[in-house]
């Protein structure tokens, strides 16, 4: 049986059961979050199994993984700190928060810290203009918001990740 | 000609203008076909003819205008002069995507519409790299040929801001892409699923980042992927043989026919004379040519890539003779005399074995001299029925895309997508226009997923399934073996008899997976029967199809060579054995001890194959591409087939050689010209008659129009000038009335122990005709046994790692796959690999 | 103001099940499943002049209407992708007043015979879709979604559905190819998805503040509904308020308010003693407007904001302060069309590309004049002529701009550094 459905086979199923039994496809997306959880990212055999589980291509489960940009094909860090820096967040001073943290944190945008946990990226509005400067961050199983933050509370948090993970 | 393309009654066309011109089309007719047909050509890049409208490349807009209603009255607002008021969008539209209405007035070329072209044609080549000096599609690019026309002529984009990517992307060994020159019109991604249903190629990510990829395994896999680079409007994507191989205007066209299956594929062969192969005239890409009966625009990779057996290396271009038991060279003279000899003294013993892949022509010759020896005349096939497919087939005026609504489709004993490629899609389309399509197979196929219903039966039950239908509908038979009996208890079975009953066309298409010759017998005669008891004969869109498994099948047929039960014995006793274009000894140990043990062997042949090694006369064959001819498609359709390259010195075409012997018996037989051959035939054989190479030449306008260079894109697929062939007649239109003859189906036994071992086609075979293709040389399938998973674990053998297997006496080490689509207790064994397999036979495997 | 979608900022845990009970909650729902007929429902939400809130305007009656009775099933999609810049309104619903929300979408799709809805929200809102999911869990449990509701024939499920960041799938024939599985990229419209909708089938796709408003229109009547707002625009709106202004955040006011009441009175006005410059009434997809008195003193409905050469849109206020040049602005909403572009049309893919070359080289003052003009004909090129809507947004800001706020241009092609001071400053955060 495919790895995946082995691990996840009820949530599988329950995810399934969302759409008509003819319409399997629909469930790409969900499933691709719950092969997400395994390693932050799609590997190659998880589109396979992906596709084999709705009986579509692996080609066409890479597309989706293509498009949406919640999904990674590589690996990245443990945490996605992903800041809005978008006009709204921005004409309230996201991008000096999205500069300051980057050098604080010692990364390039889209770059990764060197003990590899945070990786830290710049994203589209994210619907909390009003509580800028504020991130999401995307791990392997979730994400959070983090709203009216300043540099030193997001310094904060990713030691608080570092003490966790003992780093 | 009497076919017309698009049978259409006058009164349901829709009339609109389209730049001052006056056009009538079919309803549901784009506005850019409609402008197409009154010579207007509105420029396209996504949009193609023979897929749905996507209206994304935004290259096609025009203005839209429509009679104008007053909205209380719902009557037509008039202006002054009388004549309707026209009411524009606002915005331009996509002719690609609206559909023409009465009284709509198009305007394809207003300064507005020119702007508007300008902006995207801009747009496009703001990333596109303009390399057209050193582009495969250069001389046949509509981007090209419309930034010549409408281009703006110099650039406002900064050069050095262009978009940088990979100009050298394998997407497998077929095709590659030059990513900076797609321009995203997803015809390529569109076709492999909407049209072939092989979604391995796709978008990823998106925007301008959008790129196509592939993650199958290997890359590109499909059987289909060489019409992608046909529809790619620009040099995206190119083909492994031709990418930089020439330039589309150096290459002479030459119309041929594809000889791999019984579809016979309409072909273009574009030779070039080569440095590399020391200035001689060679193939350098096989094309489509446009036949809407036949092929469409489409090709199978086979058909396109499997084109260099002709110029094989192996190739032999001297007779040769049998002398101390070694083949020495000979000349035409010896070895004719030789043979003459021998044809002279057979006394009634001479028995011809013939290939199903020579022509009309060479059919005919071997016929008329195997009668004047009193010999027989043999087909090298396991494949019966082709009398009843001249008898009950499709009549005149037949065309698959004709089927629809109301239609019937049976396809039993075929994995169709791997024994006729163009068959398979072109029933999948009419299974998607609303035909009713039955599959009955032991497994699943390709083709499953399109069927109204799927029936199910053991290997050795085909013929048995259809009596069922037949019995489901007239009274029982009491004599009806224990299989009919019971697969009459299956509902969806009896629905499909009910189905094909009621439909008002009903085509049937047998093929041979699993059988025999004796059980295909009884398949065909069972199906032929079915066609009859519904009444869908003598009639165009009706009839019997055999799926052949070799190119001209049904002109052996036509032509009166039979296969044979007893082959072995009937070669062995042979006291001279001609064998034309057929490889027993390589297929079968059986044969080639039955080889061995005639008297005297001649073989005609374009290779030393396995038989010719074992010879007594050796005599150097022309091949399909170095002469002309006439082929019978399993449709029933004749077709000719011109020269394309200069003949190896010293070979001669097959019909010459056979009318060489023939002289021993004094016999005169055309040795020169096929148009005269085939007037004998015309003249002879009531189907034929009338016929001429003349008549097959001819051409009618086509729909879509394709493969010419303009801006209206259908492809690189060829126009067709050189003839559509002619449609026969079946004899039950001639009123030859067939009469019903219930003939209790013929079965396989199962296997008493171990498993049972059937025989399956695949594409990729090791036909000799394949082998050569080094382009295909890493899809070609090895010798194998698929087997289902229960199966497998309990003989302990796993998915690609070696089994032993015993068939037929003959014991051979073979890569097992696993399948979880056959029955259990079944191993299917592909033909064609090297491993002897005629029928169901009892297998032994282990690990 | 809060009357009707931001009612739990008036009425305390009114996201709690019994709380909302209490207030008449899926009373409106049983009402109509007991008592109405479909048609009938869609007669009051047609009477009550009730408007798509998603962006477009469209009359929400009107729509319903046009499902097509010859074709079953039919379903019903919310849109509740949120990711218009500076639009944060449907979260706040969907979060504080979510069975309010779920009630509206339940009575749609009673009204329209669909029995399953899919409610589409943005990757990014997982959480509040694990929250929905927990509420419907609880609706099924109480008997108010499931099969056979009430002990009559009709039923109904609900499921959430979760893109994974992608702007383009807000567009509603993007947002059903996404829920099919596929890429989100738009299909040609027509067909529309009253006729052709999910999985082919004739589908209703609403924005989850249009349907916030259905219970109470039910509830109260559709002259209720219209005793709020305009005659052409009726009803409450909740309008999300950011960028340079004292007090972000959501508003729910009578559609018809004036811009200067919304930024001046509810939202405090311009923070550091800066002037307005300009307002984007609808988002990154807005034109920019010149912020002078008679905008001002406009009143924000569907009617009159075109009066002042912009549109309502989904009523997210970005107001712009003195401090921002106009070159860094468009910069960034070109930036944001050309990462959001889904590729499908040749005119949106490679004109966001080539405009985000030009905005980048203006605003970093290695730009001439020729290349505004350029910048502004690539804009105009791409405009009419895409798919969908995204490409003609991509354009609003970029030809607004330059028309009406020439002169930041000008500056910057004659080499002028470009004012940038408050925008690289952070606000303190309360
Ligand atoms: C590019 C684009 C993005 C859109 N994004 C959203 C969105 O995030 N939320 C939304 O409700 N509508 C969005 N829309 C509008 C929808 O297409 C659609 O009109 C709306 O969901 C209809 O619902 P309504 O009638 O309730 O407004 C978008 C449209 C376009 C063209
Ligand atoms: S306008 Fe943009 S987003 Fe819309 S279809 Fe075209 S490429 Fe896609
Ligand atoms: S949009 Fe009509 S041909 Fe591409």
């Amino acid at each position: 049986m495919n790895p995946l459905q082995e691990r996840y086979g009820q949530e599988i199923e329950a995810v399934l059961a969302k759409y008509p039994s003819d319409q399997k496809r629909s469930a790409v997306m969900p499933l691709l979050y719950i092969a997400q959880r395994e390693h932050g990212h799609i590997t190659r055999e998880q589109l396979g199994q992906v596709g084999d589980i709705l009986g579509i291509s692996s080609t066409d489960v890479a597309s989706i993984v293509g498009f949406y940009t919640l999904y990674h094909d590589a690996p990245g860090g443990k945490y996605r700190l992903q800041v809005c820096n978008d006009l709204p967040c921005a004409l309230r001073g996201a991008d000096k928060f999205f500069d300051d943290l980057c050098s604080r944190l010692d990364v390039q945008p889209g770059g990764t810290t060197a003990d590899g946990l945070v990786t830290v990226e710049g994203v589209m509005c994210l619907a909390a203009c009003h509580r800028a400067p504020m991130f999401q961050v995307q791990s392997h199983t979730e994400i959070t918001y983090y709203e009216d933050q300043t540099v030193d509370k997001a310094v904060q948090l990713v030691d608080s990740w570092r003490q966790v993970n003992g780093k | 000609m009497t076919e017309a393309v698009v049978a259409q009654p006058e009164t349901e066309l829709v009339t609109l203008t389209v730049d001052d011109r006056t056009v009538s089309v079919a309803p549901g007719t784009y506005v850019v076909d409609a402008a197409k047909r009154a010579g207007i050509d509105i420029p396209v890049f996504c949009y193609h003819p023979k897929m749905e409208p996507v209206g994304m490349c935004r290259m096609c807009l025009v203005e839209v205008g429509r009679p104008a209603v007053d909205r209380a009255s719902g009557q037509p607002i008039l202006e002054a002069d009388g004549k309707p008021q026209i009411q524009f969008a606002p915005k331009l539209d996509t002719g690609c995507t609206v559909v023409v209405s009465e009284g709509m007035v198009i305007r394809g070329y207003t300064d507005k519409v020119k702007e508007a072209r300008d902006e995207v044609l801009e747009f496009l080549l703001t990333s596109h790299p303009l390399d057209c000096p050193i582009c495969d599609k250069g001389g046949e690019c509509p981007l090209q040929n419309l930034t010549m026309n409408f281009g703006p002529g110099k650039t406002r984009y900064i050069y050095d801001e262009k978009i940088r990517l990979d100009k050298h992307v394998p997407l497998g060994d077929l095709i590659f892409l030059d990513r900076e020159r797609c321009i995203q019109c997803a015809r390529c991604t569109r076709f492999q699923s909407e049209v072939v249903d092989d979604p391995v190629i796709g978008f990823s990510e998106r925007g301008r980042e959008l790129e196509i990829v592939t993650f199958s395994d290997p890359g590109f896999d499909s059987y289909w992927s060489g019409n992608t680079t046909d529809i790619c409007p620009v040099g995206a994507l190119t083909t492994a043989d031709f990418r930089f191989g020439a330039r589309p205007w150096e290459l002479k066209p030459v119309a041929s026919i594809c000889t791999h299956c019984p579809v016979n594929c309409n072909t273009t062969l574009n030779t070039r004379r080569e440095a590399a192969a020391g200035g001689k005239q060679v193939v350098k890409r096989v094309m489509p040519r446009q036949n809407e009966w036949v092929n469409e625009i489409w090709l199978c990779d086979k058909g396109r890539f499997a084109y260099q057996y002709t110029e094989a290396a192996n190739r032999i271009t001297q007779p040769m003779l049998r002398k101390d038991n070694k083949l020495v060279p000979a000349t035409w003279d010896e070895a004719l005399v030789a043979v003459n000899a021998k044809v002279k003294t057979a006394g009634g013993k001479m028995v011809t074995l013939a290939g199903g892949r020579l022509t009309n022509e060479d059919y005919f010759n071997i016929k008329k001299l195997s009668d004047a020896a009193k010999g027989q005349s043999l087909l090298h096939s396991g494949i019966a029925g082709g009398d009843m497919v001249a008898s009950v087939g499709l009549g005149q005026g037949s065309n698959l895309t004709d089927l629809g609504s109301g239609s019937a489709i049976l396809v039993i004993a075929s994995d169709l997508e791997e024994e006729a490629p163009l068959w398979w899609l072109r029933v999948k389309q009419a299974a998607e226009r609303g035909a009713t399509l039955i599959v009955a197979n032991p497994r699943r196929t390709k083709l499953d997923p399109h069927a109204a219903r799927v029936l199910r039966y053991n290997y050795g039950e085909e013929a048995a399934l259809v009596h069922a239908m037949l019995d489901s509908f007239s009274p029982k038979r009491p004599d009806q073996p224990e299989s009919v009996k019971r697969l009459l208890r299956d509902d969806a079975l009896k629905a499909a008899a009910q189905e094909i009953s009621g439909a008002e066309n009903l085509v049937v298409f047998y093929g041979s997976e699993g059988t025999d010759l004796a059980t295909s017998h009884s398949l065909a005669s069972a199906c032929a029967n079915l066609l009859i008891a519904t009444g869908h004969t003598g009639r165009p869109n009706n009839g019997l199809v055999a799926v052949w498994d070799k190119g001209n099948a049904q002109g052996a047929w036509d032509a009166g060579l039979r296969p044979s039960e007893s082959l072995a014995t009937q070669m062995e006793d042979a006291a001279v054995l001609y064998i034309v274009g057929a490889d027993p000894a390589g297929d079968d140990p059986q044969l080639a001890a039955a080889v061995d043990g005639a008297q005297f062997v001649v073989v005609q042949e374009l290779a030393l194959t396995k038989t010719a090694l074992a010879a007594d006369v050796v005599l150097p064959a022309q091949a399909f591409t170095e002469r002309e001819g006439s082929y019978t498609s399993g449709e029933r359709r004749v077709q000719r087939f011109y020269p394309a390259v200069p003949a190896l010195d010293g070979t001669r075409p097959d019909f010459a050689i056979t009318a060489h012997i023939a002289n021993a018996l004094g016999l005169k037989l055309e040795d020169k010209l096929p148009p005269k051959i085939f007037a004998q035939i015309a003249a002879g054989d009531e189907a034929y008659r009338g016929l001429d190479y003349g008549k097959l030449s001819e051409v009618v306008e086509q729909w879509p129009i394709i493969g010419r260079a303009d801006v209206y894109y259908g492809g690189t697929t060829y126009d067709n000038s050189q003839g559509l062939g002619v449609q026969l007649s079946s004899a039950s239109e001639r009123g030859q009335s067939p009469v019903l003859s219930f003939e209790s189906p013929k079965e396989t036994e199962p296997a008493k122990d171990g498993l049972l071992a059937v025989p399956v086609t695949r594409l990729y075979d090791r036909g000799n005709t394949v082998v050569p293709s080094k382009l295909l040389t890493d899809r070609l399938e090895a010798p194998q046994v698929v087997l289902h998973p229960e199966d497998a674990e309990k003989l302990g053998l796993e998915m690609g790692k070696p089994a032993k297997i015993t068939l037929n006496g003959q014991q051979a080490t073979v890569t097992t796959h696993i399948d979880n689509s056959l029955p259990k207790g079944t191993a299917l064994i592909p033909r064609s690999l090297g491993l002897p397999i005629n029928g169901p036979v009892e297998l032994k495997v282990t690990a | 103001m809060n009357e009707i979608l931001l009612r739990h900022r008036e009425i305390q845990n009114l996201d709690q099940f019994p709380i909302y009970r209490q207030n008449k909650g899926f009373e409106t729902f049983k009402h109509a499943v007991t008592a109405m007929n479909p048609a009938e429902v869609i007669d009051v939400v047609k009477a009550s002049g009730l408007r798509g809130r998603g962006g477009a305007g469209f009359s929400t009656g009107m729509k319903w209407s046009f499902i097509d009775n010859k074709n079953w099933p039919h379903y019903v999609v919310v849109n509740a992708d949120e990711s218009e810049p500076g639009t944060f309104k449907d979260r706040e619903i969907m979060e504080s007043n979510p069975f309010q929300f779920l009630e509206g979408v339940m009575l749609c799709a009673y009204a329209v015979g669909a029995n399953s809805a899919y409610i589409y929200l943005r990757g990014e809102f997982w959480q509040l879709a694990a929250e929905l999911d927990k509420h419907i869990e609880y609706l099924e449990r109480e008997g108010f979604l499931g099969d056979k509701l009430f002990g009559g024939e009709y039923g109904l499920r609900l499921y959430t559905h979760l893109g994974a960041g992608a702007y383009i799938c807000g567009e509603e024939t993007a947002m059903l190819e996404s829920l099919e599985g596929k890429l989100g990229q738009p299909r040609l419209r027509p067909p529309f998805p009253p006729t052709f909708g999910l999985y082919s089938k004739p589908t209703i796709v609403n924005n989850v503040e249009t349907l916030a408003n259905v219970p109470l229109i039910l509830e109260r009547g559709a002259d209720w509904f219209r005793s709020f707002g305009t005659e052409k625009s009726p009803g409450n709106k909740v309008f999300s308020l950011c960028g340079n202004v004292e007090k972000p955040g959501n508003y729910e006011l009578s559609l018809g308010t004036t811009f200067r009441e919304l930024i001046f009175t509810h939202g405090g006005g311009i923070p550091r003693r800066r002037k307005i410059k300009a307002i984007m009434p609808a988002g990154a997809s807005s034109s920019l407007i010149v912020a002078d008195d008679k905008a001002l003193d406009t009143p924000m409905d569907y009617e009159n904001v075109p009066s002042v050469g912009a549109q309502l849109g989904s009523a997210s206020i970005i107001v712009i302060d003195d401090s921002v040049s106009m070159d860094w602005l468009i910069n960034k909403t070109v930036h944001f069309f050309k990462h959001e572009s889904c590729g499908k049309c040749t005119p949106c893919r490679e004109g966001t590309y080539w405009m985000q070359h030009l905005t980048e080289r203006i605003h970093h003052g290695q730009a001439k004049w020729d290349d505004v003009i350029l910048l502004q004909d690539v804009a105009t090129g791409i405009k009419g002529k895409c798919l969908c809507a995204l490409g003609d947004f991509s354009t609003e800001a970029v030809v607004s701009s330059i028309q009406r706020f020439r002169s930041d241009f000008e500056a910057v092609a004659a080499g002028a550094p470009t004012p940038v001071a408050v925008r690289a400053e952070q606000v303190s955060p309360k």
